[in-house]
């Protein structure tokens, strides 16, 4: 089998298009089931009540935002080290779904924070950190978009997110010195053990936004490729037939 | 009669050899043209003498502030300075002629990036104990302000060198430029406004101050690579 | 081919294959050539045919889509560096700082390839090239001639194997481009090679002239 039957482009653009259906209907059938769980069988929480069912969806989007982030820079990886065009047009692919879980994330997290803390936002080194992710996120984008040469631009962000990968962990390990200075962490889960049926929920509803994820960048990735062949032969005969 | 020099003697390139012609270069540059560093600093003095006059002059708020204040003005000053670094050699084609050199990018980025940090950076660090009076900070914040510039401002050099590198010859100008380096200067704003923060609190500045070194230290290794790579994607 | 039949030298230089699309628009492909010893390979075609791009892939400076660049043999992606050191390139940019006089940006420019210089050395290139009383003007305030005149100063100096030039003549007044000409005969006479983009007709005494054509 040649691996690099499905790095070209033309192939790519076809197997994404047969795949990314699938990959939305599971995501919704997760979704689905990964609701059930949260809002209608898991139990209502001692401290915090119905409020704590928001976990179903910011904790997923959290994760997501980040793993989206290292997938993406990995693909910036490979797009400075071998030039491969399609690894830049995945990376460009899947950042603004990356920016949305990051925006969700945060969102989700304010309406949390609202009757749990008593405000929407706090200084806190999680958010903050979250906050310069979506930036970064965006940097990638803007950077992207730059350039009259859309090569150009490639590289340019790839390198951009190679910068920034390195700098999540620094933000992220923050958080220890900064929160002996400011207000300690208002809320938190040690000691209080989470309930089985909590965790399958949020497991489920990883799953749900992964397939989400998946699905969002093979269907973006198809028009990115489209713009960036729409020379070749192989498009003028799609359009054609 | 032109005199030419001796073909197929072979030229050295070294780290050492692109470093100083770099660094030289872009001071002797700075030298002829001093009111650019000498406005960095103006601005520095003059964003950090607006707070008092923004928020009030009661003498606790600002001692309180004054340590976050100072290094949000540096970084600031430091960010106003990055647009210059690249773009004229840029304009000019002195980054083609750097590319094409036998020197290694390493040595040629990092001489850039010091003798930027030695026109921007030093300064700020050099003004910031007199600023830091303003404010009413003691004299022990007063070094471990100035100690924090001096390890956290090079490293704002360095991203903000790449960043300035990637955004040559893009839509968006400075507005790109912020939001590519801003966000990368969090972390060092943050652990060095905490330094100073954590010794005018009674606590202990040396957590900040490692983290802040452990930074350089590893901006000081990767940085000046990717800035090479970015000036070689720019002139491509 | 014009006139003389290629000298019995190995090929220094060597292109094969070489690809370079700008955009959607395919500049050139299939392009291969080589270049040896004291052999001058002239780039020729109308504007906008890829002579730039083509001198450009050919230093590195633009990633060609297809193709390998070597020098002695060896891939210029494998060893960049080694090509580098024997190449002296002059693109349209003059690579000039304005606030620099004449002399300092020979300086600097020589420094920058790995070939310092002597003042003396510096004094008598810009002599040569009629820059002797502005040596210690400022760049700004010399005409386009006279910068590209510290330019063939700089070729002068640098001790390059290979000159990769892009209409090195532009903005010269005659008796700029006969010291050229003066130039590219003493670059050939030692096995110089090079590589010029240009329009006007080059005709060095000693060496080798060819043709490329870009249609």
């Amino acid at each position: 089998m040649n691996w690099f039957y499905f790095s070209s482009p033309s192939t790519f653009y076809t197997l994404a298009g047969r795949l990314a259906p699938w990959f939305f209907i599971l995501a919704a059938a997760l979704a689905a089931w990964g609701l059930y769980l949260g809002l209608l069988v898991a139990p209502t929480d001692a401290q915090q009540g119905a409020v704590y069912r928001v976990i179903f969806i910011h904790v997923p989007t959290a994760w997501m935002s980040m793993f989206l982030y290292f997938v993406m820079a990995c693909y910036c990886g490979l797009t400075l080290v071998f030039n491969t065009r399609l690894s830049a047009m995945m990376a460009r692919a899947i950042a603004p779904t990356g920016a949305m879980f990051t925006f969700i994330a945060l969102w989700t997290g304010a309406f949390w924070g609202r009757p749990t803390w008593g405000t929407y936002w706090v200084w806190d080194a999680r958010l903050t950190s979250e906050l310069v992710l979506l930036f970064l996120y965006s940097g990638y984008i803007a950077l992207s978009n730059a350039f009259e040469d859309p090569r150009r631009g490639d590289r340019a962000a790839a390198l951009l997110a190679l910068i920034g990968v390195v700098n999540l962990p620094i933000i992220y390990f923050s958080v220890q010195w900064w929160n002996t200075l400011h207000q300690g962490s208002s809320v938190s889960f040690k000691g209080t053990s989470m309930h089985v049926t909590m965790l399958t929920g949020m497991l489920v509803m990883s799953a749900a936004a992964w397939m989400y994820a998946i699905g969002a960048t093979l269907v973006r990735v198809r028009s990115v490729i489209l713009e960036r062949e729409r020379r070749a032969q192989w498009v003028r005969d799609a359009g054609a037939a | 009669m032109i005199a030419n020099a001796q073909a197929g003697t072979p030229v050295a390139g070294s780290f050492a050899g692109g470093f100083s012609w770099a660094m030289a270069r872009d001071l002797r540059l700075a030298w002829r043209h001093p009111d650019e560093a000498v406005l960095t600093v103006a601005f520095f003095a003059l964003v950090a003498s607006l707070f008092p006059l923004g928020i009030g002059a009661e003498p606790q708020l600002l001692t309180r502030i004054g340590p976050g204040v100072i290094w949000v003005g540096a970084l600031l000053a430091a960010f106003l300075a990055l647009p210059g670094l690249f773009a004229a050699d840029y304009a000019d084609g002195s980054l083609e002629q750097m590319t094409l050199s036998p020197h290694p990018a390493l040595g040629w980025a990092a001489g850039k990036i010091a003798a930027h940090w030695i026109v921007s950076g030093l300064p700020l660090t050099l003004l910031s104990p007199l600023i830091g009076l303003q404010y009413g900070l003691a004299p022990d914040t007063l070094a471990v302000q100035a100690l924090s510039l001096a390890i956290g401002t090079p490293v704002l050099s360095l991203l903000g060198g790449a960043c300035a590198a990637l955004a040559l010859g893009a839509r968006g100008g400075g507005m790109l430029l912020a939001l590519l380096a801003l966000p990368l200067f969090v972390p060092v704003l943050i652990f060095g406004a905490g330094a100073s923060e954590a010794q005018a609190t009674g606590l202990s500045a040396t957590p900040h101050l490692s983290l802040l070194g452990a930074a350089l230290i590893a901006a000081l290794v990767g940085l000046p690579a990717a800035i090479g790579m970015a000036v070689r994607i720019a002139v491509d | 081919m014009t006139g003389k039949h290629r000298s019995g030298e190995p090929d220094v230089l060597q292109v094969r294959d070489l690809a370079c699309r700008r955009g959607p628009a395919l500049l050139f492909s299939k392009l291969d050539f080589e270049v040896a010893g004291g052999e001058l390979l002239c780039v020729r075609g109308p504007n906008g045919c890829g002579k730039t791009t083509l001198l450009r892939c050919v230093t590195g400076l633009t990633r060609p889509d297809e193709g390998i660049v070597s020098w002695h043999g060896e891939s210029s992606r494998v060893d960049p560096e080694r090509m580098r050191a024997a190449m002296a390139y002059a693109g349209h940019l003059p690579g000039l700082k304005d606030d620099l006089s004449a002399e300092e940006n020979l300086e600097f420019s020589l420094r920058l390839r790995g070939a310092p210089t002597t003042a003396e050395q510096r004094r008598d290139a810009l002599a040569a090239v009629g820059l002797d009383k502005r040596r210690r003007l400022p760049a700004r305030r010399l005409s386009a001639g006279q910068r590209r005149r510290i330019g063939l100063a700089r070729l002068a100096l640098d001790p390059a194997d290979l000159w990769v030039l892009d209409e090195p003549l532009t903005a010269l007044d005659d008796a700029g481009q006969a010291l050229f000409v003066e130039l590219l005969d003493r670059h050939l006479a030692r096995a110089g090679l090079a590589l010029v983009a240009t329009h006007h007709r080059l005709a060095p005494t000693s060496g080798v002239v060819r043709e490329l054509r870009l249609a």
